[in-house]
């Protein structure tokens, strides 16, 4: 198994190189980790897996109900959703099939319904049914006043984006796929296959494959390809506080009309309740900052769909870029003679898609003359569980039995253990940052923002580092790219102790070290 | 596998509040007395206030200090505190009633997880002292990107002073009260420079020695009339954008910053128990003997009022205690007591339930705006119940305002609500 970060890039020629280790990356990685002849290389500029638009979304499940029927997207999107909502089954990515409600505020709306449920039947979704005011606020109690009527999407679910996207990375690094992070593509050379320059030297591949998401447009044209171009659509997002969570049951959308798409109010599998997203179409690629001006709208929108919604606390606000390109349709093109896949374009949809978009692409890859090999499954893989509608570690008895660290909370407001942080640390791609340990344990991610638990939380972070660089003597050469970080390893290393002493933080006697005395007289408590 | 236990009262967070609740009722022989904190460590807060300002006039401690006397006088007084068990929910009674002692009501059972594993444990009385802590940035809707070196005191404190973890080299701090200054404070004190001290009032809610010193001695610059407009940094922050009254913008290069103050009660479990809240406070609501809405549920602390001084909490600790005891010595849960509102500019009042036969020993105000030499009126369906000045100086946002409870006997319990104005 391996990962990289730093050092020398192997200078042995992969079959495949896969740009960009995003949910779609991913997946086309752990898709071709079932062909086990194939050397895979996934190559990311970022320090972790999911860092771009794939951390930053809805995080919805789509049928694929509202698609352009006929096009690329709404085949994979409807493939996708069956894929994946069975292989978070297995993995164990939390998903809550609460279905949508297509609210109409305006006679406009109210009309539009009936064509949206005709065009979801031509994407293959006749679950819908047409709600009239009386059912829809039965259905939704808090709803702010005036609405009109709403079309009943079952099948629209909600899902934990993180470890959709670690449970593909994971699966594909343990089945052979080396995962190389920090290693941004700068050019592109061909000499018995592909030479690509990266900011840690140059690495081979005899066919590669583009998904590099807002810059897939950018790697495209280091082939000579001006088929699109990527605007990054930036979408802002409040997520309200688990207090929020009781006031909706279902996934709240806007209709769509000429005027945009309007915002959606949503549950997250996290507990929490989404707000958002803002649509600005930008020039830089990394604006994912919010705006005073986006979360005021973004508010006096939400005020009106469900205004109990506005009384309570902000717990998180975020900004994800979605790879737009004017074009009604994925943009995923297949260049034999450069031995070369596209898969540009993947907008909002393609966390849903990824699995069936992997599955489009290597069949791409085979037709440009990749040699796949015998298929052998990969293991199965298990992510930690994120989310609130299934049992997590804490209420669990039998796993705080088993081991005491599973019962022991670090990050109150989101209830995360000692036992899962450790895990976390451990794990096949082991987070290089803080938020990467947010995204795989939601440390930190509550209410109290880390008022409470950042600090511990950063000890246990940092020690957990030291540990991982401590049980590596210092590579060399080739040997930095081969280093493994296998949880079981480290496991068996530290003497069948998990969550022994490693993982338990200093405990200091009160307030020691105490580095300063009274400096000010009166202090508040 | 679960564990069921039944105490005597169950006190929920060993902050000043909960521990001299703890040591008043185990010294008066109320049984089995149990705190749970969910902390490493017993103390709350105090724990990571490194600097003075606690314990009394006469006999001035450090947090740290502070923390751990109130600590030793729970135990020494036979209070059972135990340290990283987390209170998750309200639970049904299940245990049938044993011997002599009567079965805990159904409003007084609370589930818990430790290291032990899941606990459901019955208590014949609650204390709900569960404390406060501040808004983060998100919270307060700073607008940005989302970069690394983001604070609240409460972390930055731990981060210093009981983990001893760089912080970054350059902060700024915002807010300019008595929180903030400590926050200045720990900043200096992990070897980094504080850019300024950027507050939205005319001027520094702290006494002025404090804020003369910060300024001159120190020269940390307070920019008044100011707000953070924007974070700025991919990565690790690089700046805070700043706005001015007049909409003057400006960007101060910066690697941390810390949100101070601001500060909201922890009142998940509260909320989670379907308590009454306070709609100014934001915490439970109570009437002078610290009883909620919830029978068998008392409050204390923090969580009443975000926030007052670890010695008020503590003093309001020992204070649940006495009303805890003729609880459990068969006195009937009171009425909800009339409702005490206050009007604008003043943000919130504690207590606020009044029951005419049991006042408070005072009641704690915050203002929103500065008030110089203000004069409080106290009225009831129109009747003027009571008029004072509480002090001779300015009343600032974020400083504490009192207010004598020696009114309450005329308060009608029939009544409408009592309000608190200014005039």
């Amino acid at each position: 198994m391996t990962v990289t970060a730093e050092g020398p890039l192997p200078t042995t020629s992969y079959d495949v190189a896969i740009v960009g280790a995003g949910v779609v990356g991913c997946a086309i990685a752990r898709e071709l980790a079932r062909h086990p002849r194939l050397r895979v290389a996934l190559v990311e500029a970022q320090d972790d897996v999911g860092q771009g638009t794939s951390k930053a979304n809805t995080a919805i499940l789509h049928t694929g109900f509202d698609a352009a029927p006929g096009t690329l997207e709404a085949r994979l999107v409807r493939e996708g959703y069956d894929r994946l909502g069975a292989y978070a089954a297995d993995c164990g990515i939390p998903v809550e099939r609460v279905g949508a409600l297509l609210v109409a505020w305006d006679e406009e709306q109210l009309a539009a319904l009936p064509r949206l449920a005709g065009k979801a039947g031509r994407n293959g979704c006749h679950e819908t049914s047409l709600l009239g005011p009386d059912e829809l606020y039965a259905r939704e109690p808090h709803l702010g006043p005036g609405a009109l009527g709403a079309l009943h999407v079952p099948g629209e679910s909600i899902i934990c984006p993180w470890t959709t996207t670690l449970a593909y990375a994971t699966q594909a690094v343990r089945a052979g796929v080396d995962l190389h992070l920090n290693t941004k593509v700068e050019q592109t050379g061909r000499q018995d296959g592909h030479r690509l320059l990266t900011s840690r030297g140059t690495l081979h591949a005899r066919h590669l494959v583009n998904a590099a998401g807002l810059h897939a447009d950018t790697v495209d044209r280091l082939f000579g390809h001006e088929d699109f171009t990527v605007t990054p659509r930036r979408g802002q997002l409040l997520v309200y506080d688990k207090f929020a969570r009781p006031l909706l049951r279902h996934i709240l959308l806007p209709v769509p009309t000429a005027l945009g798409k309007g915002v959606l109010v949503a549950p997250t599998v996290h507990g929490n309740v989404l707000l958002g997203p803002t649509a600005e179409d930008l020039d830089d690629k990394r604006a994912t900052g919010s705006t005073t001006d986006g979360l005021a709208g973004l508010r006096s929108k939400g005020r009106r769909i469900l205004p109990a919604l506005l009384d309570e606390e902000v717990t998180a606000v975020y900004a994800g870029l979605r790879a737009a390109t004017g074009q009604e349709d994925y943009r995923i093109a297949a260049h034999p003679e450069q031995a070369y896949v596209t898969v540009g374009g993947i907008r909002s949809t393609g966390l849903t898609a990824s699995l069936a978009i992997a599955a489009h692409v290597v069949g791409l890859l085979a037709g440009t003359g990749l040699d796949l090999g015998p298929v052998r499954e990969p293991e199965p893989v298990t992510v930690p569980n994120l989310g609130e509608a299934f049992p997590r570690p804490y209420q669990r008895p039998e796993l705080i039995a088993a081991d005491p660290e599973y019962g022991t909370l670090v990050c109150h407001c989101e209830r995360v253990s000692r036992g899962e942080i450790r895990d976390a640390l451990a794990g096949t791609i082991p987070p290089r940052t803080l938020e990467g340990l947010r995204r795989r344990t939601r440390a930190r991610a509550g209410r109290c923002q880390g008022f409470y638990c950042g600090a511990a939380v950063r000890e246990l972070f940092e020690r957990g580092r030291a540990e991982r660089e401590g049980a590596t003597r210092k590579p060399t050469g080739e040997e930095a790219v081969r280093r493994e970080v296998s949880a079981g390893e480290r496991e068996r290393e530290r003497g069948q102790e998990p969550g022994g002493e490693g993982a338990v933080r200093r405990e200091p006697s009160a307030g020691e070290p105490v580095r300063r005395r009274e400096r000010f007289g009166r202090g508040r408590s | 596998m679960t564990n069921h236990r039944r105490v005597d009262v169950l006190v929920v967070g060993a902050g000043p509040a909960g521990l001299a609740a703890a040591a008043r009722l185990a010294a008066a022989g109320a049984g089995h007395v149990e705190v749970l904190e969910r902390e490493t460590e017993a103390g709350g807060v105090p724990r990571h206030c490194a600097h003075g300002g606690f314990g009394t006039w006469t006999h001035p401690l450090t947090g740290p200090a502070h923390a751990r006397l109130l600590t030793q006088a729970a135990v020494r007084a036979g209070a059972v505190i135990r340290t990283g068990v987390t209170v998750l929910d309200w639970a049904a009674a299940e245990l049938p009633a044993s011997g002599d002692a009567p079965a805990p009501g159904p409003d007084t059972v609370l589930t818990a997880v430790g290291p032990g594993g899941p606990e459901i444990i019955e208590a014949r009385a609650v204390v709900l002292a569960t404390g406060a802590r501040e808004r983060p940035r998100t919270a307060r809707l700073v607008p940005g990107t989302r970069p690394a070196g983001v604070y609240t005191t409460g972390e930055l404190q731990q981060a210093v002073h009981l983990f001893g973890q760089h912080i970054g080299t350059r902060a700024i701090v915002v807010g300019a009260e008595d929180v903030s200054y400590a926050a200045a404070a720990t900043v200096r004190a992990a070897g980094a420079e504080v850019v300024a001290l950027v507050t939205e009032h005319p001027r520094a809610q702290t006494g002025r020695a404090r804020a003369q010193s910060a300024r001159l001695r120190d020269r940390i610059p307070l920019l008044t009339h100011t707000t953070v407009a924007e974070l700025l940094g991919h990565g690790r922050l690089s700046g805070v954008r700043v706005r001015r009254r007049d909409g003057r913008t400006a960007d101060l290069a910066c690697d941390t910053v810390v949100f101070t103050g601001d500060f909201v009660p922890d009142h998940e479990l509260a909320r989670r128990g379907a308590l009454a809240l306070d709609p100014g406070t934001r915490g439970p609501a109570v009437d002078g003997g610290l009883h909620t809405s919830r029978p068998g549920v008392f409050a204390a602390g923090n969580v009443l009022h975000a926030v007052e001084r670890a010695g008020t909490a503590a003093a309001e600790g020992a204070r649940v205690a006495g009303a805890v005891l003729d609880f459990l010595a068969g006195a009937p849960w009171p009425d909800p007591g009339v409702p005490l509102v206050v009007g604008a500019p003043l943000r919130w009042i504690a207590p606020n339930r009044v029951n005419p036969a049991d006042p408070p020993a005072r009641y704690v105000l915050r203002t929103d705006a500065p008030l110089t030499r203000p004069a409080l009126r106290v009225h009831q369906d129109g009747r003027l119940l009571h008029r004072a000045r509480p002090g001779l100086g300015t009343a600032l946002p974020n400083r504490t305002l009192t207010l004598t409870a020696r009114w309450t006997d005329q308060v009608d319990p029939k009544g409408g609500e009592v309000r608190v104005s200014v005039g």
